[in-house]
């Protein structure tokens, strides 16, 4: 990863978006998707990302996730700037293996893995010695209280403990921010705040911020703090921020 | 590193093991249409390796006796020897037919030889020792030491066995006297010669009254035989072939070839057709293995498309990926390659027609299989790149 400018050594936010904006083609038939959306989201902390279909949830996680390139503005990761007139880094694969997880809809786990080797792949794609790269998933086993499933094959685990093992591969690159694209989605309401709790817990322990994209009206309340997005604005709203024991 | 390449292989063994047996059988059936391919020259060459001739000496202005008929008489060969560079000359008379073996027939070629002269490397048995009604078969045919074959007026025993001798049919050969092979070639029932005799005597030309020996010369002209197909020659040390075939050509007005002119007469103009059928046929399967390897290799992709989505949205180098989907390819190639190898050495003494696998061949095969995969992968590698990384993202 070649990194080309690193600056603000202020305090940080795990990851700051300012006046970010992203437009799909151009001329008369350009769609602003983005228009100026500012967040910021603390280490540790939970955010939710709301809005409806079409709205730009999806292009400003995929904006976030180096995954697009942005129209404009600025994306600073724990102090680093990463975009701001162009990414600032060469190699956007090597800044998401490096800097950033990811929790999709569904776990999508590689099939041909087993739980361990689904986590341990993200450590060896950094370099890391396939010791280390086991002993890391075996920890984020241990964490997530789904060691003795650590040998089993994906197609043999429950849909819950799939999504634990994505939230762990999630966590393997010790990443200061996670998206999640609406990770509950596929869950009945129980699991889906089980989730939750956990995506919290492993927020609070591991000091990284969670950015979760979500449709799911159960799971709003457990937010302290959450973005709407509609027609590509976004807003920042307080959230109930509900313990998860009155929830569960 | 883990291997992607054989995680995934691990993972659904059984469907990548019968893809590449599937594969295989295929392999197998290309392997074996150039074997066929192979057999039909080895089996030109098998001939003249037998005739073991320096020059072949047919009728004039023909390509016999193999690629059209040629009748010399058989004492042409006296004349032959007159000419100088000559060892040996040999007549010989080739016939094919079908003989009975069991309840079922078999079709032969029967090589009339002057058995003193043309010794056989035998594998089981004698050499024909005797002048009249025994014969060396090649172990193709099926018969065994002690058999009888009942051919047209009379039974042959075989009292011996060759390998590979073959006509360049395929046939196998079964080797009898001149005398016997001549009878088998050119006399007539009895039936025949009784309509012949009377017609003969009826005719008052050839049966005039008072001249009975007119008659008598006569039949014995037209019941007995006197031909033979190919005279085989064989030089002096330092003799030039051509020279004496030239010789040969100019003095007793026949047509002489020296070895390699008939030997491509016999590969290059008898079984040309049929060679080149056979090679187009293994073009197009060749063609018809590599579409479906590609496929199958695409498909393979394809079913994995969002997981390989996955792997690049976290990081996974294009190399990575690149090469688990080659090592696939390269793998059921292997797999594939081993399968046809396998099924055409069983399945290939069950056919009828000879059959060769030359290791230059076999290793042609595998290196094209291999260049096939590799060509193959380029479908489902281009597929897994140009699938964007954010596909992994929403629905």
């Amino acid at each position: 990863m070649t990194k080309t400018h690193i600056s603000e050594d202020t305090m940080k936010p795990a990851i700051r978006v300012e006046n970010l904006s992203k437009t799909y083609g151009s001329g008369s038939s350009a769609v602003q998707a983005l228009k100026n959306a500012s967040m910021s989201v603390q280490p540790g902390e939970v955010v939710g990302l709301l809005g409806p279909s079409g709205s730009g949830k999806t292009t400003l996680l995929q904006c976030l996730g180096a995954i697009i390139d942005p129209s404009g503005g600025r994306i600073t990761l724990g102090g680093d700037v990463l975009f701001e007139n162009g990414w600032q880094y060469s190699d956007r694969r090597a800044l998401r293996r490096d800097r950033i997880g990811f929790i999709f809809q569904r776990p999508y786990l590689i099939p041909f893995m087993d739980a361990t080797e689904n986590i341990a792949i993200l450590p060896m794609l950094q370099g890391q010695t396939n010791k280390q790269a086991y002993s890391r998933a075996a920890e984020l086993l241990d964490i997530l209280d789904i060691t003795e499933r650590g040998s089993a094959r994906i197609e043999e685990l429950s849909g819950g403990e799939q999504q634990r093992v994505a939230i762990a591969r999630a966590l393997a690159n010790r990443p200061p921010i996670i998206l999640a694209d609406e990770p509950t989605a596929p869950l009945d309401s129980h699991r889906a705040m089980s989730v939750m709790q956990l995506l919290h817990e492993m927020a609070e322990k591991l000091k990284t911020a969670i950015i979760v994209v979500t449709h799911d009206e159960n799971i709003i309340p457990v937010f302290k703090r959450l973005y709407r997005i509609r027609d590509g604005v976004l807003h920042e709203e307080t959230g109930e921020g509900r313990a998860f024991d009155a929830l569960l | 590193m883990i291997s992607l390449a054989y995680r995934d292989v691990s993972n659904s063994f059984g469907r990548y093991l019968l893809t590449g047996i599937g594969l295989g059988l295929l392999i197998g059936v290309t392997l074996t249409m150039a074997g066929v391919f192979r057999g039909m020259v080895d089996d030109g060459k098998a001939l003249l390796r037998s005739a073991d001739a320096d020059i072949w000496v047919v009728q004039q202005n023909t390509l016999g006796p193999f690629a059209e008929p040629s009748s010399l008489p058989d004492n042409i060969y006296r004349g032959i020897l007159a000419i100088e560079g000559i060892r040996q000359a040999t007549n010989v008379a080739y016939l094919t037919l079908e003989v009975g073996r069991g309840s079922h027939s078999v079709r032969v070629m029967l090589e009339g030889i002057d058995t003193q002269q043309n010794p056989l490397h035998l594998i089981a048995g004698r050499p024909v020792m005797r002048s009249h009604y025994e014969l060396v078969a090649d172990e193709r045919s099926g018969f065994k030491i002690g058999d009888r074959i009942p051919i047209h007026r009379h039974d042959y025993e075989v009292v011996g066995l060759t390998r590979g001798m073959r006509s360049p049919s395929g046939d196998p050969i079964l080797f009898l006297p001149l005398k016997d092979a001549q009878e088998i070639q050119f006399l007539k029932d009895n039936d025949a010669l009784f309509r012949d005799r009377v017609q003969l005597k009826e005719n008052p030309q050839l049966n005039p009254p008072g001249n009975p020996a007119l008659l008598d010369a006569v039949e014995q002209q037209l019941f007995s035989n006197h031909r033979v197909n190919t005279v085989l020659i064989q030089l002096l040390p330092g003799a030039n072939p051509r020279r004496v075939a030239d010789d040969i050509e100019k003095w007793l007005r026949l047509t002489a070839y020296p070895k390699d002119e008939m030997e491509d007469i016999l590969i290059g103009q008898l079984i040309a057709m049929a060679s080149k059928q056979i090679g187009l046929f293994l073009v197009i399967l060749t063609i018809v293995s590599a579409a479906i390897v590609a496929l199958t290799i695409y498909s393979m992709t394809q079913t994995k498309l969002k997981e390989i989505a996955v792997l690049k949205l976290i990081g996974t180098r294009n190399g990575l990926i690149s090469r688990m989907i080659l090592l696939e390819a390269i793998g059921l190639g292997l797999v594939g390659f081993l399968t046809g190898k396998l099924a055409v050495t069983y399945w290939a003494p069950l056919f009828p027609k000879h059959i060769v696998l030359l290791p230059d061949d076999t290793l042609r095969a595998l290196l094209i299989t291999m260049i096939i995969c590799v060509l193959a992968s380029i479908a489902g590698i281009r597929a897994a790149l140009r699938i964007p990384p954010g596909s992994a993202i929403g629905g």
